[in-house]
């Protein structure tokens, strides 16, 4: 008899990014009393009371026993085609859900498939469970057929992990495992489970308690006179910049940033993962820093005389180099890691702690000031960045990436949800698709894994089927997970799809045209028909080569029942072929390849 | 200079291997690491020596609060603590300089553990520089074998009991 769980938690609060409180298993009509349950009910009896609704998976011969209940449990399964896609996609899920995502592999290559999963989710700081089949306790250290060792794997590609060995563990352990991927810093966490633990019976009572974990105390409040200490610098600044991270959103602090940025009226540069964190069409936005961010933004930060780290940890994407990173700011540091204090950047003051809590803190202790002059003088830097806009040149018949990004903008109103893959397209998307709504970006920001972008839009569209989901994607990474798209027409998933094709690794070109001489080694794509190839799938697929097809090709997808796929042949080389501006890797914030200027005055 | 930690950690399996992979996933250096019982049941006590200047000990323990399983780190270098480190050395002793060696290992407070018809193996306790002394001493007259269990710590007096104490 399926468990009635809790129901999912996330945006309505209770979930990770809510209340960020122990989960209490509230028990159904008979749960309260002990009864006989075999591993694998045991499994998802208790992801049903962690309020778990979907899993990603692929089972095989050492994970089928768990999968052969299931229907009895209402968790949905998602069949996916490759593990790294299950992975993918209960990342994708998490990100946008709030929930923490689940996905399932059998032993050896299943388990190792994930792996390239588990440590996207990790960098970024996914709250996410992988549950995978081993082989039987007996066997296990003899090399028996599709063994691995994936806890030793994993060891320092999860937040934690456990290998059950004992089926009266394992209720405790799911409950435990959910609780450590979705508090703190989110991760993710594996639980592999040997086949006999699966067949295993025992009297199952669900745990009325976690077990007691002495050594995971993840800290709420920041202390109280770091925050004092870091208001007063607010307060004495002239030319302060907020530097959002991912922390923004994981801690549920859009709200509270937005208020202590009006009240200070300091400027907000984001990183990649923090993107609808803070709304982009807010004035107090700067936009995305770092390599690829806009000129006005990194010269923002070189000049300011304060740096409020909020939820970030200084990625050398975003730094530049560090001998020369915001010489003359005092660095205040809020992180939930502790770990990430004081890594890159020695900081002046580092505040552990809740982001939502140390900023709920600090917003009476800081002074309401305009700071006209300072938000006068970054607005006149963010002025010069227009004319070298290429989506403000004359058009030329030449389908450029940003014009594709910018009619999808349009087309969906900056509503979507959007998930990318990696490499330029990525940075386009993130330059030319403003996002006000939080949690609406999905993209592998710390680890930059290609063939990310599809597998996580199903998870995405799993999460939100309400949304618009639209995975930008290039030619190079759409081919390492295209076989998802099967998945998403087995789920009728309507996630649209972009193909940016430049026929090239386009990221991999642009750094050898500015820096291996322009020797283009490995990085040419010869590739297949791509509107065949989604109509072989069953997802609808058009093909766009010039700019003023763009439009109607978004609305034609838009307008699909089911999956959708757009291929957009862009520009290959050159100047309309790469992104700008560019931090060259190792050099310094403001020293930036920007687009050639002579085009720009033609406007 | 060397600096010393203690970590108070959950008696489970693969917890050494944890605290081992993240010394080498952070490439933190460590001198000695040993691990033990406690006197509470189900936390074991490692003591880490690293080299204080390749490696920041305030990184260690910070990262050493990653790990789920870890309880409790401090940095004993700066208290006043009690350092041991244990050594059984096997070294030649024919008639002739058994005596000799007998001496030695009076003066420096160890003592003979067995005694065999051509080697003595002698137990040491002390401070690394003990033992370090002991050993070269010891080397003219033919080391067979040496093992040692890296540096064990605690601090004198009141401070530094871990979480045993404070929990209780």
């Amino acid at each position: 008899m399926p468990g009635s769980g809790v129901g999912q938690a996330g945006r309505a609060g209770g979930g990770w990014r809510e209340g960020r409180e122990d989960h209490t298993v509230e028990c159904g009509d008979d749960k309260g009393g002990e009864m006989k349950r075999t591993g694998a009910q045991i499994v998802w009896e208790m992801l049903s009371r962690e309020g778990v609704e979907v899993v990603f998976g692929i089972p095989g011969g050492a994970i089928m026993h768990t999968y052969h209940p299931r229907q009895d449990y209402g968790v949905h399964h998602v069949l996916m085609r490759h593990e790294q896609a299950a992975a993918h996609a209960a990342d994708g899920y998490a990100r946008v859900s709030g929930n923490v995502g689940v996905a399932m592999a059998t032993s050896g290559p299943g388990a190792t498939n994930l792996v390239t999963g588990i440590a996207t989710a990790m960098i970024d700081s996914v709250p996410m469970v992988c549950i995978t089949g081993q082989v039987p306790t007996p066997l296990i250290g003899s090399d028996a057929f599709q063994e691995t060792d994936i806890t030793g794997v994993t060891l320092p590609i999860t937040k934690h992990n456990y290998l059950v060995t004992d089926v009266d563990e394992l209720a405790e352990v799911i409950h435990e495992a959910f609780y450590v991927a979705g508090t703190g810093r989110p991760g993710p966490v594996l639980i592999d489970l040997p086949k006999d633990v699966q067949q295993a019976e025992t009297d199952f009572s669900p745990p009325d308690d976690r077990r007691e974990l002495p050594g995971y105390r993840p800290r709420e409040a920041g202390d109280p006179e770091l925050v004092q200490q870091a208001a007063d610098l607010v307060n004495s600044a002239e030319r302060p910049v907020i530097l959002a991270g991912h922390g923004v959103e994981m801690s549920g602090a859009t709200d509270m940033l937005r208020t202590f940025v009006e009240k200070t009226n300091t400027p907000v540069a984001l990183t990649l993962l923090a993107k609808g964190g803070f709304p982009e069409s807010h004035p107090l936005t700067l936009g995305m820093m770092g390599m690829h961010g806009e000129a006005y933004v990194n010269r923002a930060i070189q000049e300011a005389d304060l740096l409020l780290a909020f939820g970030m940890r200084f990625d050398d994407r975003v730094t530049g180099t560090l001998e020369t990173f915001a010489p003359d700011a005092k660095k205040v540091h809020v992180d939930m890691d502790p770990a990430e204090l004081n890594k890159i950047v020695p900081v002046d003051i580092a505040l552990e702690g809740d982001l939502r809590r140390v900023l709920e803190q600090m917003l009476p202790l800081v002074n309401r000031d305009e700071r006209v002059a300072w938000r006068d003088q970054v607005d006149c830097w963010r002025g010069e960045t227009a004319i070298r806009d290429v989506l403000n040149r004359p058009a030329n018949g030449r389908l450029l990436a940003p014009q594709v990004i910018d009619a999808i903008y349009r087309g969906t109103g900056g509503q979507a949800i959007l998930v990318t893959d990696v490499g330029q397209h990525q940075m386009w998307a993130a330059q030319y698709y403003p996002l006000d709504l939080p949690y609406s970006l999905v993209t592998s920001g710390g680890l930059g894994t290609m063939g990310f972008g599809l597998p996580a839009a199903i998870g995405a569209q799993v999460a939100d089927p309400e949304r618009e989901v639209w995975a930008v994607v290039g030619d190079g990474g759409f081919q390492m997970t295209l076989q998802e798209l099967a998945t998403a027409v087995q789920e009728k998933l309507p996630i649209r799809i972009a193909v940016c094709n430049n026929g090239y690794l386009g990221m991999v070109r642009q750094w050898q045209e500015f820096f291996y001489e322009q020797r283009y080694e490995a990085t040419n794509l010869l590739n297949p028909d791509f509107v065949k190839l989604a109509e072989a799938y069953g997802v609808g697929g058009w093909r766009v080569t010039r700019p003023d097809e763009a439009e109607e090709a978004v609305a034609a997808a838009r307008a699909h029942d089911g999956p959708a796929l757009v291929e957009f042949q862009v520009a290959q080389e050159g100047e309309e072929g790469n992104v700008y501006p560019m931090v060259p890797a190792g050099a310094a914030l403001h020293e930036m390849i920007r687009r050639p200027e002579v085009a720009a005055e033609t406007v | 200079m060397d600096r010393t930690l203690v970590a108070w950690v959950e008696d489970k399996p693969g917890v050494l291997n944890r605290v081992a992979s993240l010394f080498r996933r952070r490439a933190f250096n460590i001198e000695s690491l040993t691990v033990g019982h406690t006197e509470k049941p189900g936390v074991s006590r490692m003591t880490i020596v690293v080299d204080g200047e390749r490696t920041d000990t305030e990184k260690v323990a910070q990262n050493l609060y990653k790990l789920v399983n870890v309880i409790q780190v401090e940095d004993v270098t700066d208290h006043p603590a009690v350092h041991r480190d244990l050594a059984l050395i096997k070294v030649k002793a024919s008639n002739g300089q058994r005596s000799e060696v007998m001496q030695i290992v009076e003066t420096f407070r160890a003592r003979v553990v067995d005694l065999g018809l051509e080697t003595l193996t002698i137990e040491v306790t002390g401070t690394e520089d003990k033992i370090d002394g002991l050993y070269e001493i010891l080397q003219p007259f033919g080391v067979e074998e040496m093992v040692r269990t890296g540096r064990v710590a605690m601090v004198r007096g009141k401070n530094g009991k871990g979480p045993a104490a404070k929990a209780g």
